[in-house]
Parts: structure tokens; sequence; C-alpha cells
């Protein structure tokens, strides 16, 4: 493939990614506000459009509009760069996820997916990680008591989450035998992982819910405890790009939770010839809808844990439980 | 289009180090060496290692600076005066730097040439790096994990003495553990609460006086 024609079919998906995701971002935040409407016998926002379909439109403004606020005991240059780092990393890590196959325009070959590399799990794991950054230094540079506290939560809740969702992960790893996201997929044509790795899903589920600082886990931004967290004093687009930051890396752990556990972008094919190109697309939505739906179901659901109970969960539970998973899971293999 | 990668990538390296040196608040100095450890992955990445870029992007700067940032900011929070230039450092050291600048330039003089360097598919695949790893390498990756196994009961040790006894159960509810994997705000956490970023000199750091007006920070 000629290095132009890379160079346009990358930048064609980067800017078609972003479309996607940045529309989806704001209409899952509407679906949550009129879900957990419904759960708590409410109505939610059906003002603006018909029930409610242009309220992302009007957030989107009132974001734009709000006045940028910068605390004067702020730290002028790593207070701005808090928000950067959280959106880019957020961002970086989804332009591996493959969301369905390979078709041919024009002669060439395209993937639904903007990158392929060979280690495109460790690629999510690493970038993910960076994340924590954007939460400590938002806490620390705001130069208030709530921020620092609810980073320091979110910071060592972070870390201490990632061990056990990277654990949970190596159990699929084995199955498939490679950390590339696409031949993870391949690898499940027969049978979807949920069913021979269950306690690395439930893991990973758990882990994720609090890697991505969400109910039952959203410690670092307890309203009733530091008013937000770690975003306490963020206001207008520097305030969006944090909750922008979040509702990606809830799609992006999604992703991740279809590919390895659900068989990604797998499903009954039938029809003519140009539906079988976005078929596996639309099964590859549909289930991360249904993550995202859970995500939704649990906040309007369960109470937050304490902060104690929070980090004994997570080391004395589930890091050994994900250790003995691959234990098992190595057993099982090598008696195969 | 990869020489040019490797130049810029090559100036962010190097650019970092030097500004982790130069820089008199430890928590730039610490960011520095985060943009040097990703710098340094992009160069793997160069070269055709990729499972070593992400693993050092994982472990070094997710993981290994996350910590060391807790602790600048946690830990160093009494200090506003952050590091002074010693004398001792310019003395013996700017000699030592020459010296051993000299040496690896030696190096690179007699070993020097136009080849491009690579892994050139020896250790690339997370396949051979495992094979290596779990065969030819068994009993030091065994050894390594032992050293880590006793650095980590000794961290462990050392962190429980200082703590009053607790019940043996740890059920009882601690209501004051706050973002410290369950032990009390130590002072220099309490510290480091009343005011975060002004403490490391990052705003303001002339003013002398802790308790000066407007120092304390108040929750708006």
């Amino acid at each position: 493939m000629p290095l132009g024609i890379f160079f346009l079919i990358s930048l064609v998906k980067v800017v078609l990614t972003l479309a996607v995701l940045l529309t989806l971002v704001a209409y899952v935040q509407l679906a949550e506000r009129r879900i957990v409407a419904r759960i708590q016998r409410r109505v939610g926002p059906t003002r603006v459009g018909p029930s409610g379909f242009l309220q992302p439109a009007a957030d989107t403004f009132k974001f734009i509009l709000k006045e940028d606020i910068t605390p004067t005991e702020a730290h002028p240059f790593l207070y701005v760069l808090a928000p950067v780092i959280s959106v880019v990393l957020a961002l970086t890590a989804l332009s591996v996820v493959p969301i369905g196959g390979t078709f041919h325009l024009f002669g060439y070959p395209i993937q639904f997916q903007v990158t392929d590399i060979n280690v495109g799990l460790l690629f999510v794991l690493g970038v993910t990680s960076l994340g924590v950054y954007g939460i400590v230094l938002a806490g620390w540079s705001s130069n208030s008591k709530y921020s620092f506290l609810g980073s320091l939560r979110g910071g060592s809740q972070m870390v201490s989450y990632e061990l056990a969702l990277g654990l949970a992960l190596i159990g699929p790893i084995m199955l498939a035998g490679s950390l590339d996201l696409r031949q993870i997929v391949n690898a499940q044509n027969h049978i979807w992982y949920i069913v021979p790795e269950f306690v690395a899903f439930c893991i990973y589920l758990t882990a994720a819910f609090a890697e991505t600082n969400r109910i039952p886990f959203d410690l670092p931004e307890a309203e009733g405890e530091l008013g937000a967290g770690y975003h306490t004093e963020y206001s207008s687009m520097k305030f969006a790009m944090f909750f922008l930051a979040e509702y990606v890396n809830m799609i992006t752990v999604s992703c991740i939770a279809t590919i390895v556990f659900l068989g990604g972008w797998h499903g009954p094919m039938f029809g003519p010839a140009l539906l079988r190109v976005f078929l596996p697309v639309i099964w590859f939505a549909l289930k991360v809808a249904f993550f995202l739906f859970l995500y939704i179901w649990v906040r309007g659901t369960l109470p937050r844990f304490r902060y104690d109970q929070l980090m004994g969960f997570g080391w004395k539970f589930l890091v050994p439980l994900a250790l003995a998973n691959i234990v098992v899971t190595g057993a099982v293999l090598s008696f195969h | 289009m990869h020489p040019a990668l490797f130049f810029i990538f090559g100036a962010i390296a190097v650019a970092g180090a030097v500004n982790l040196l130069v820089q008199r608040t430890p928590i730039f100095s610490a960011l520095s060496l985060v943009a040097v450890m990703g710098a340094l992955a992009v160069l793997y990445l160069l070269l055709g290692a990729e499972f070593i870029a992400f693993v050092q992007v994982l472990v070094y700067a997710g993981a290994i600076m996350v910590l060391f940032v807790f602790v600048i900011m946690l830990l160093n929070a009494q200090q506003p005066e952050s590091s002074h230039r010693s004398r001792v450092a310019r003395l013996v050291g700017i000699p030592v730097v020459v010296l051993l600048f000299m040496e690896v330039a030696g190096v690179f003089a007699a070993t020097y040439s136009t080849t491009p360097v690579g892994f050139s598919g020896r250790i690339i695949t997370v396949q051979a790096i495992g094979d290596a790893l779990f065969h030819q390498y068994l009993l030091p990756f065994e050894v390594t994990s032992v050293l880590f196994l006793v650095g980590i009961i000794g961290a462990v040790m050392l962190a429980a003495r200082q703590e009053p006894p607790q019940p043996p159960e740890g059920r009882l509810p601690r209501a004051q553990a706050a973002g410290h994997g369950g032990s009390g705000p130590t002072p220099e956490m309490a510290a480091a609460l009343r005011q975060p970023a002004r403490a490391l000199g990052g705003v303001g750091a002339s003013d002398a006086e802790p308790h000066a007006a407007g120092t304390e920070v108040k929750p708006r």
C-alpha cells in the first residue's frame, strides 16, 4: 500500500472514530440520565428535542459557555495539563481496539480498527495505566483538600485494581496464546471465553468498574464526602474533558471485555455481502451496549463502598482469586 | 520516516533527562522522568521491540513513577525549599560526568558503524521472551522473584512496625483511613492536605511563612 493511501485511510479512520466516539459519549450520558431516572421513578431530561434527544447538544453548549475558572492558588501549568493528559490517554487507548473484520475497498484491505499492533492488549493496559497521572495531578495542582483527597484515593485505587484487571486478563491470553486483540477474537470461534474463564470475567468486570471510578467504586469523586473529588475545582471545558475521559474509559473497558470474553464481533452471519461486512460491527456494538447498560444499571442500584473495604477487597480477595485462576487455567491447559 | 522519529523522541528523552537534573521542584523532576520513560518506550518501538516498549510504559511510567509522584506529594510537603545545589556535587560530579562521557564517546568511536540496529528477529515476540525466561533463564528468573518476595516482605515488616497494634481480625472500621492503604493519616499527610501544591514550591515558593494570610486553602 502506498504511503499516501495509508495516511489517507488512517486519517479517515481517526476522524470517523473520534466523531462516532464523541457522539456515543454524549448519548451514553443521556441514556444514563434517562435510565437512572427510570430506576428512581423519575422522568429525567425530556425537554430538549423529542424526548430529550437534543439534551447532549444543550449540555455541550452549556459547558462551552460556562466561565473557565482557574483558582488563584492552583498551579497554573499542571492544572491545565491534567485534563489534557486524561483525555488524550483515554482516546489513545481506543485506537488499537478492533470492532470488526476486514473488508476490501478499491482493492485495499481495510480493517475496522485505527491501527493493528501485535501486542494490542498490552498497549491498552499500558496507556490506561498512565491515566492515573491525570487524576493525581488534577487533585494536587488544584491546591484544595477535597481535590487532593480525591486524587489520592483515585491514584491508589487505580494502581491497586490495575493489578487485578491485568491478572484477570492473563487466563484468556493463555487460552488464546496471543496478545493480539484480533487473534484473541479469532481464537473464540468455537466458544466464547466467558464460559471457560467465568471467574476471570467476574474479576475483570469488578476491577474495570474500579478502574473507571464508577459506582460502587467511585470513592475518588464521592460527592457526599469530597465535593466532587479530584475535579472539584474544575469548570467549563476543563471539567468536560474529565467527564469525556471517564466515559471514553468506560467504553474502552467495555470493548476489551467484549473482545476478550464475549467473542468480539462473532455472531450469526446472514444476508447479502454488504450486510456481512457490517453485521460483525453491529454484533460488537450490541455487546458493548450491554456492558454500558450494566454500568448504568449498577450505578442506579448499588451503594458506595467504604474506602478500607475497597482496598481490602482488591488486595485480599480479587488479586489472590485472579492468581488462583491463572494457576488453574495453566494446569488445565497443560493436562489437555 | 524512522530516522526523523528517532531524532524527535531521542531529543525528548535527552531534554527530559536534562530537565530532571535542572528542575528544583521534585514533582517536575519526577514528571520529566516519566517523559524520559515514554520517549524510551517509543525508541524501543522503533527498534521493533513492541513487548519491551509497552512493558516499559506499564511498569515504569504507569506503576513505579506513580509511586514516586505519590511519595513526593505526601512526604516532601513540609519543605518549601526543595533542593540546594550541593558543593560536593559540583566539585566531584562534573569531572566524573566529563570522564564518563569521554569513555562512552570512546566506546562509540571504536564501534561506530552505519548499519541500522534492531532486534532483527531475535527476541521480539512475546512467545520468544517467554521461552527464554522459562527455559533458558529459569533459575535466574526464579532467584529474582525470590529476591522480590524478600523485598516485599521486608517492606511490609517495616511499614507494620510503625503502626499501633491492630485487632487481629482487622475487621473493625477504620474511619480515618484515607488514601494510605489502611493506616491513618501521618503528620506529613496532614501537612500535605493543608497545602498541597504550595508546600512543594509549585506556587509562591518564596512565601517563607507557612501561616501567612491566604496560605491556608479554604474549601469553596
